[in-house]
């Protein structure tokens, strides 16, 4: 079993810190004793077949599991020096600062300033709102679309937009880390190349973790790649190392799309 | 191969007239027949409804005026009116609405957002389903032996109201998880991944998404409420009664028995006055179902 991935965070402590993470529904061992590090202000893309755990892991990173009644996980995921299972910590606050994204663009049924504003005012922000859905709006590339039209439904807007309304969102309440599970695999390569400047933007303020089937993508835009094959760790590393030069011959067969 | 059992001949449809072959032919019957069949399925609805208002209302529309809505019931049909079996049946529905609506959408969102998947559940869900096909005259006998005697509510409209309530509770319920579990779960999903709890995300997002549905529901059951007469006779509502209810605690009655009880005299004047009575209780029931899509289009306008 695969258990050091070294990987240089910088000398600074990692974001986040997965150890012996396993995560079961029912009978399904889904996540199998996983370690990984993720560094701060750095993009890990998480790639590997369909069915291998990429989405069940990520979910581990901000207790998205919890909601899962099938789900049962072991292992301690360390953020800030604190173990996010720890009996005494309060999983709505680990969500409220590990922010997700999901495959699909989720927008609440209402307006796009709504969407938006949804975070901030259940987590009692009280500062000037329109300042922070512009800002938000900003940062995900998106104001300049739906400046004048806030008040419409997010509905109206297009599948791309609607993931960037999501990604706006995600980021009104000022996460600390944001976790995106394919977020661009239902848009079409113009959107997709927008989401992937985006994510590099945001690398400079967000730590990142991202599940992603394009391997294209998953070079373009990560700094580290892990690979999983059925549950297990296959090799974590620099991106460059995955794709040019991985230590496994799993890795490389995947990656350069041999198997799949 | 196209057209290998069709008709010799030149094909003018591009050998897309595949409806001549045998088997397509009986096919295509059995759909004309099915249709057939189906729509006069639909037609004896329309005709029974169409007979029955034509009925009424030839016999009543002449008596409905304003002296009808605002008399009391009468020996002398002459002078008989609605008024206080209207002022009871907007009393009892009203009442009904304000006890049934809180309690059965709480306990459909206790069902759907907050309870364990366990036999326990299970079984109260298996309870809720049978409890909405028990016939109304046992909760009458319920309302009598808990409302009216047990808890000393006497023979009053609260009593009317509440056993009503309980008959319509398992109806509202299960319509009202119905439209709880018609809400995504991206939604809840978005909701709490942006750091909601539980009871944000279903007040704020998964309540207004669902709350068409769930008014649907309730009006539905309101109407059914409207036009129950039993249990409302077990627990006390009266034949004859002259004067309007201005409490809690007042004796009443309700239009379907006002009506029975003009339809069940001899006379004819007094059957003209059911007729009109029935149409009364008609309009009530047509305006509610009106505040329903009202209300439904109101929510739905707010979503897009
Ligand atoms: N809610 C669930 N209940 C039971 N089993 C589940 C559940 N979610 C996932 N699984 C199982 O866990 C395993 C990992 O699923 P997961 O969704 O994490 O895979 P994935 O790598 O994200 O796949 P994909 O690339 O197709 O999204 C699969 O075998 C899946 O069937
Ligand atoms: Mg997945």
């Amino acid at each position: 079993m695969p258990t050091t991935h070294d990987i240089d965070t910088g000398g600074k402590a990692p974001a986040l810190e997965a150890r012996g993470v396993s995560v079961f529904y029912g009978e399904t061992h889904a996540v199998k004793g996983i370690d990984l590090a993720v560094p701060a202000n750095k993009v890990v893309a998480l790639v590997g077949p369909s069915g291998c755990g990429k989405s069940t892991l990520l979910r581990c990173f901000n207790r998205m599991n919890d909601l899962v009644t099938a789900a049962r996980i072991e292992g301690t995921v360390g953020f800030r020096g604190k173990n996010l299972y720890d009996d005494d910590v309060d999983p709505v606050e680990v969500r409220r600062r590990i922010g997700m994204v999901f495959q699909k663009p989720n927008p609440f049924p209402k307006s796009i300033y709504d969407n938006i504003a949804f975070g901030p005012r259940i987590n009692g922000f009280d500062g000037d709102l329109d300042a922070l859905v512009e800002q938000s709006l900003r940062q995900a590339a998106l104001w300049d679309e739906v400046n004048n039209r806030l008040n419409d439904s997010a509905y109206a807007l297009s599948g791309g937009q609607q993931q960037r309304l999501c990604i706006a969102r995600t980021l009104a309440v000022k996460p600390e880390v944001v976790l995106m599970d394919e977020p661009a695999s239902a848009l079409d390569p113009i959107a997709t190349q927008r989401i992937e400047e985006l994510i590099y933007e945001l690398k400079k303020n967000y730590t990142i973790v991202i599940v992603t089937h394009n391997m294209q993508q998953a070079a373009r835009i990560s700094d580290y790649t892990a690979f999983l094959y059925m549950g297990e760790l296959v090799e974590y590393g620099p991106t460059d190392t995955i794709f040019t030069n991985p230590r496994e011959e799993r890795t490389e067969e995947y990656v350069t799309g041999r198997f799949g | 191969m196209p057209g290998a059992e069709g008709p010799v001949g030149p094909r003018t449809d591009g050998g897309l007239g595949g409806g001549q072959r045998p088997r397509d032919r009986r096919r295509h019957i059995l759909g004309d027949v099915f249709a057939v069949v189906c729509g006069a399925a639909t037609l004896v609805g329309v005709v029974a409804l169409a007979i029955l208002l034509f009925d009424v209302v030839r016999d009543g529309v002449g008596q409905v005026d304003l002296a009808f809505l605002t008399s009391f019931a009468s020996r002398f049909p002459e002078r008989a009116g609605v008024k206080a079996a209207l002022a009871g049946s907007v009393w009892i529905l009203g009442l009904t609405a304000l006890i049934a609506f809180p309690i059965s959408v709480s306990a459909a969102i206790y069902l759907e957002e907050y309870a364990a998947q366990n036999w326990i559940t299970r079984l109260i869900q298996l309870n809720i389903a049978n409890l909405a096909g028990v016939p109304s005259i046992v909760y009458g006998i319920l309302g009598l032996t808990v409302f009216v005697r047990a808890l000393g509510l006497e023979r009053s409209i609260i009593s009317g109201a509440l056993t009503l309530s309980l008959l319509i509770l398992p109806v509202i319920i299960i319509a009202a998880q119905e439209a709880i579990r018609a809400v995504p779960d991206s939604i809840r999903q978005a909701s709490y991944g942006l750091g909601a709890t539980r009871w944000q995300t279903v007040s704020r997002q998964v309540l207004p998404m669902a709350m068409p549905g769930i008014l649907t529901g309730t009006i539905l059951a309101l109407s059914r409420a409207v036009g129950e007469t039993a249990p409302l006779i077990m627990v006390g509502a009266v034949g004859f009664i002259a004067f309007t209810p201005s409490g809690l605690g007042d004796q009443f009655t309700v239009l379907p028995l006002q009506i029975f009880n003009w339809i069940s005299r001899p006379q004819d004047e007094f059957h003209v006055l059911a007729a009109a009575g029935i149409l009364v209780l008609l309009a009530l029931l047509l305006s509610m179902n009106a505040a329903a899509i009202l209300l439904r289009n109101h929510y739905q306008k707010n979503r897009n």
